[in-house]
């Protein structure tokens, strides 16, 4: 479901990765391993699409496709439930997920708490709960356990089973053993070799 | 897009959303004017289309800031950019929402306001009329303005400045619409032109916008 050929990444004119190939087929997760600033995060933008490849391809169906960064994206004037509630009309998929997505990340109890008052952990599922709301086959996902608890990392770990089950496919930068059978991406493997620099304002901007 | 639209209009609503500010901003700006330029009726009556339209303008450019920054923020823009909505219909459905809580409120209160100015009794009409044609365009303008500016820090100072000398066509024909409709003049040149003005904006900038907001989250 989802391809790269002989990709590319780079950030702030430099080239972070490079001949990347890989194909993660329907059901598969995928697991990036690296240290900090070896360039997980703009590897995930580029297959989100937020960012353009430096060299090579990306295919996916854009459809299908869902990111969830560092940031939750959580309106903080809004309710749990009305905040899942925007995502669900602008994604446009089926009303009932909203209360299997408060149940999967144990927000029911929230629900009709304003965001602002939601602890660090308990906005994170919120972010995550949207993932569920969204109904979409590709999870591309950035850090997803940042600020979760055990039980939390649990809930996210069953949500994410679920999900593969379902023929998903999953993408996930983490430093969390996940519970999962997942395909381990080193990222020391791809990092790139010629430093070629490349000139921050025209980078992406062959469309 | 009918989600975005109520969202944000939810948003401007409720605390902390700046709803009223731009209101604020606008009224207070009218009633320093006496105070600056004299309390002589005449006088105030022979500027008061001019201070009316630059104090609605002003007055829109308050919140323009916040359109698309608090999104960029929060990475709200990032799975918007995503989503299944076009990014122009992002846009439009922004600068929509900006109307129905900035633009819209000014024109309500401008009529009363003008009262304050002693705009003349045939100033009225045209002023509303004028501002409920060219006020679209104040938003759109400035949400292009918004979307290239997505992302800086201090954003909104260069925002100002983007922005600001775009918004003269419209404050010109706009105020030529209530200086002619006041003296008794001819309305319709001025009029067609804002309103050409207007559907242009509506009909290039979102996605000249849209294409801003792509490159700025690259």
């Amino acid at each position: 479901m989802v391809t790269l050929n002989n990709l590319s990444v780079a950030r702030g004119g430099r080239r972070l990765i490079q001949g990347l190939n890989l194909t993660i087929g329907a059901g598969r997760a995928v697991i990036l391993h690296g240290p900090n600033g070896s360039g997980k995060t703009s590897l995930l933008r580029t297959i989100a699409g937020l960012q353009l490849p430096a060299e090579g391809q990306v295919e996916v169906d854009e459809d299908s496709l869902i990111f969830a960064g560092h940031l939750d994206a959580i309106k903080a004037q809004l309710t749990v439930h009305e905040n899942l509630e925007f995502w669900q009309s602008i994604y446009g998929s089926n009303p009932a997920l909203i209360a299997r997505a408060l149940t999967a990340f144990n927000l029911e109890n929230l629900s009709e708490r304003a965001a602002a008052s939601l602890s660090a952990g308990q906005k994170r599922r919120l972010g995550l709960a949207r993932l569920i709301v969204a109904d979409r086959a590709v999870w591309i996902l950035d850090e997803p356990t940042v600020s979760l608890d055990t039980a939390s990392i649990a809930l996210f770990d069953a949500a994410l089973a679920t999900h593969l089950a379902q023929g998903g496919v999953a993408m996930i930068a983490t430093h969390v053993a996940l519970d999962q059978k997942a395909t381990i991406l080193d990222m020391q493997d791809f990092v790139a070799t010629a430093q070629t620099e490349f000139d921050p304002f025209l980078e992406g901007s062959a469309l | 897009m009918r989600a975005l639209l109520l969202r944000d209009i939810k948003l401007a609503m409720r605390a902390g959303g700046g709803f009223g500010l731009a209101l604020a901003f606008f009224l207070v700006l009218v009633v320093l004017v006496p105070f600056g330029l004299g309390s002589e009726p005449a006088q105030l009556a022979s500027v008061a289309p001019g201070i009316l339209w630059i104090g609605a303008l002003l007055a829109c450019l308050l919140s323009l800031d916040r359109l698309f920054q608090l999104d960029y923020e929060d990475g709200a823009l990032d799975h918007l950019a995503l989503a299944p909505i076009p990014l122009t219909g992002v846009v439009l459905a922004k600068a929509t929402a900006h109307w129905l809580t900035t633009a819209l409120p000014l024109i309500i209160v401008a009529p009363f306001l003008g009262a304050l100015l002693n705009l003349p009794n045939e100033g009225y009409f045209w002023l509303v009329v004028s501002l409920i044609v060219g006020s679209p365009s104040l938003s759109v303008i400035g949400a292009f303005g918004a979307a290239l500016c997505v992302g800086l820090k201090r954003g909104s100072l260069l925002l100002s400045l983007l922005v600001l000398p775009l918004y003269v066509p419209t404050l010109i024909f706009g105020m030529e619409i209530v200086r002619r409709g006041i003296s008794g003049q001819e309305t319709s040149a001025p009029l067609a032109l804002l309103t050409a003005i207007s559907l242009g904006c509506l009909a290039i900038l979102p996605f000249a916008a849209a294409q801003a907001l792509r490159a700025n989250l690259r």
